[in-house]
């Protein structure tokens, strides 16, 4: 450090909060997971100044990977502005003053919670996925020392399991979000409270895939371009959420991941896209829905 | 085919545990042949436990070996198998049924998944055909079919020890191990149980390693028998002979004990 910097006012923080150490220790638990896709690495998680269930593993990855020039940008299910996604935007603002952005397009890093933007992802952008519960067999067996083992000997009978009493007791594989995956033809992996809708967007996605669990104090990843297979049965195969005839209100998009907005209490309803700057960068190409307020003003 | 039955499926040589200081079980020789059920039988504390979990690899004992002979011919040191070979055996060539049902199903998936368990594992992958082997398989358990959906929590415990056995089988293994299959169950539940596992083997050429403190059991199931004292192998024969006419003073006295009890 030099003189200069030292008579300066010290900063409150270290960059991005992360002490330089702490920091070193994550990238090598990043490294590790990047080395062996789809395993979940143990590291010495630190406590943040945010509740977990806020995505303290998530912010410690992002703490970790980023640089001076990165451009950020949060999301929360699809969207930049909820409290989760502004108050980690802020704690980044404060801490280490990169850029910030809500178009996924010019973000570099992108820390979420559930979505996928719908926008692909290229080679030098990162997600960094806020993760509660990283062990995809944990419901069944709940015994730790099991779990690994049966990760280390691949043996995942388990997971169908839990496939074939959705379907005894659906009739359908039922599972929506969190919905296993298989990597690299080798980890069963969990892809976190993420709608099974993105998880073919994770197969062979051009971008880093890193995922932080702070309660767990596990992180693990999915290198650019790395296999992901759904699990399901040949007679059940591995469907996304569909929402047939419908197109986004705002910006007429279709085959996005909708969110159902109710309107007035006689129970009329809207579809928009869930991802929040996909529909505003549409509807600022001039694509419109039918409920725009331009839209209107262009039929007339 | 028929040199296959003249020699044994399971070689057990100078087999000897030790818990640090504390004897497990000593010394222990003999061979299991297919088709054949042994019955080990002792107090608590015989060292029949041990010994049950020392062959069925969950623990890797102090001394000795244990040869068992593959499906392809092969006769393999359990021992020396990876960690991973030895629970591929578990899951397919080998059952494990458990005294206690909590131990041995899961409580609180449906008997279905329970019996169609082993078969994802081994990667059957058409949900049809899993649902289709388990209503077989409960069938010939004696468990109505219609109870497929139902947790076995739901289930008596006869029912459940019946589960557990269709949960072992439904890979065909060539070698079950069974744990006081009977304990704590009633008499007239334990008497239904016990003429079903009759019937499998005799029907699926099942060989059988079971341990119980019940010589009643152990004469209505085995062919031979293995009384086991303090660690060690105290007698071992032919069921009928060793029951009718007991050489050592201690299996006299179990004999001796169990026709009081049933007089
Ligand atoms: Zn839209």
């Amino acid at each position: 450090m030099s003189l200069d910097q030292l008579t300066n006012e010290a900063p409150a923080y270290n960059f991005a909060y992360l002490d330089e150490q702490t920091k070193r220790m994550i990238r090598r638990a990043i490294l590790k997971g990047i080395a062996v896709p789809g395993y979940q690495v143990p590291f010495a998680a630190r406590e943040m100044p945010m509740p977990y269930g806020w995505g303290t593993g998530g912010v410690q990855v992002t703490a970790s990977v980023l640089g001076e020039s990165d451009i950020l940008k949060v999301i929360d299910q699809g969207a930049d502005d909820t409290t989760n996604a502004v108050s980690i935007r802020n704690f980044f603002a404060k801490t280490a003053n990169v850029e910030l952005t809500t178009h996924t397009s010019e973000a570099t890093v992108i820390q979420t919670r559930h979505r996928i933007p719908e926008e692909e992802l290229q080679e030098h952008q990162t997600l960094v996925y806020q993760v509660p519960i990283p062990e995809p067999l944990r419901f069944l067996e709940p015994r730790e020392t099991e779990t690994r083992k049966m990760h280390a000997l691949s043996e995942y009978g388990l997971i169908h399991v839990k496939l074939y009493e959705d379907i005894a007791t659906h009739g359908h594989i039922a599972t929506t979000y969190a919905y296993p995956v298989m990597v690299e033809g080798r980890y069963v992996m969990d892809p976190s409270p993420t709608p099974k809708f993105d998880n073919p967007k994770m197969h062979k996605s051009k971008a880093l895939q890193l995922f932080g669990a702070g309660r767990e104090k596990r992180i693990y990843a999915l290198p650019p371009h790395t296999d992901v297979v759904s699990l399901d049965f040949e007679d059940h195969p591995f469907t996304i959420q569909e929402w047939p005839d419908t197109q986004c209100a705002m910006c007429g998009a279709e085959g996005v991941y909708f969110d159902e907005v109710i309107l007035d209490d006689a129970g009329n309803n809207m579809f928009v896209c869930s991802d929040s700057d996909y529909c505003e960068t549409r509807q600022s190409e001039g694509h419109l829905g039918p409920l725009n307020a331009d839209y209107k003003e262009r039929m007339q | 085919m028929s040199l296959d039955q003249d020699l044994p499926l399971l070689s057990v040589k100078n087999l000897s545990h030790f818990y640090g200081q504390h004897l497990g079980c000593k010394d222990v020789n003999f061979d299991l042949y297919p088709g054949e059920v042994l019955a080990i039988v002792g107090e608590s504390g015989s060292g029949k436990t041990t010994l049950l979990n020392c062959l069925s690899t969950q623990i890797i004992p102090t001394d000795g070996a244990v040869y068992y002979r593959g499906r392809k011919g092969q006769s393999d040191n359990l021992y020396e198998m990876s960690e991973a070979q030895q629970r591929i055996l578990l899951r397919t060539d080998w059952g494990f049924v458990r005294q206690h049902p909590r131990d041995g199903l899961r409580m609180n998936v449906s008997a279905g998944a329970n019996v169609g368990e082993r078969l994802m594992a081994l990667g059957d992958r058409h949900y049809g055909k899993i649902r289709d082997t388990a209503l077989d398989w409960l069938e010939k358990v004696e468990i109505q079919v219609d109870r497929i959906d139902d947790a076995p929590r739901t289930f008596s415990g006869g029912m459940q020890q019946r589960l557990q056995i269709a949960r072992n089988l439904v890979t065909n293994p060539r070698l079950v191990f069974m744990d006081e299959p009977t304990g704590g169950l009633d008499v007239s539940v334990q008497a239904r149980l016990l003429d079903l596992i009759r019937r499998l083997v005799a029907e699926l050429g099942l060989s059988i390693i079971i341990v119980t403190h019940d010589l009643a059991v152990a004469r209505l199931l085995s062919d031979r028998i293995m009384v086991m004292k303090d660690g060690k192998v105290i007698e071992q024969g032919l069921t009928d002979q060793v029951l009718d006419d007991p050489h050592q003073a201690y299996t006299q006295l179990l004999v001796s004990s169990i026709l009081h009890v049933g007089s």
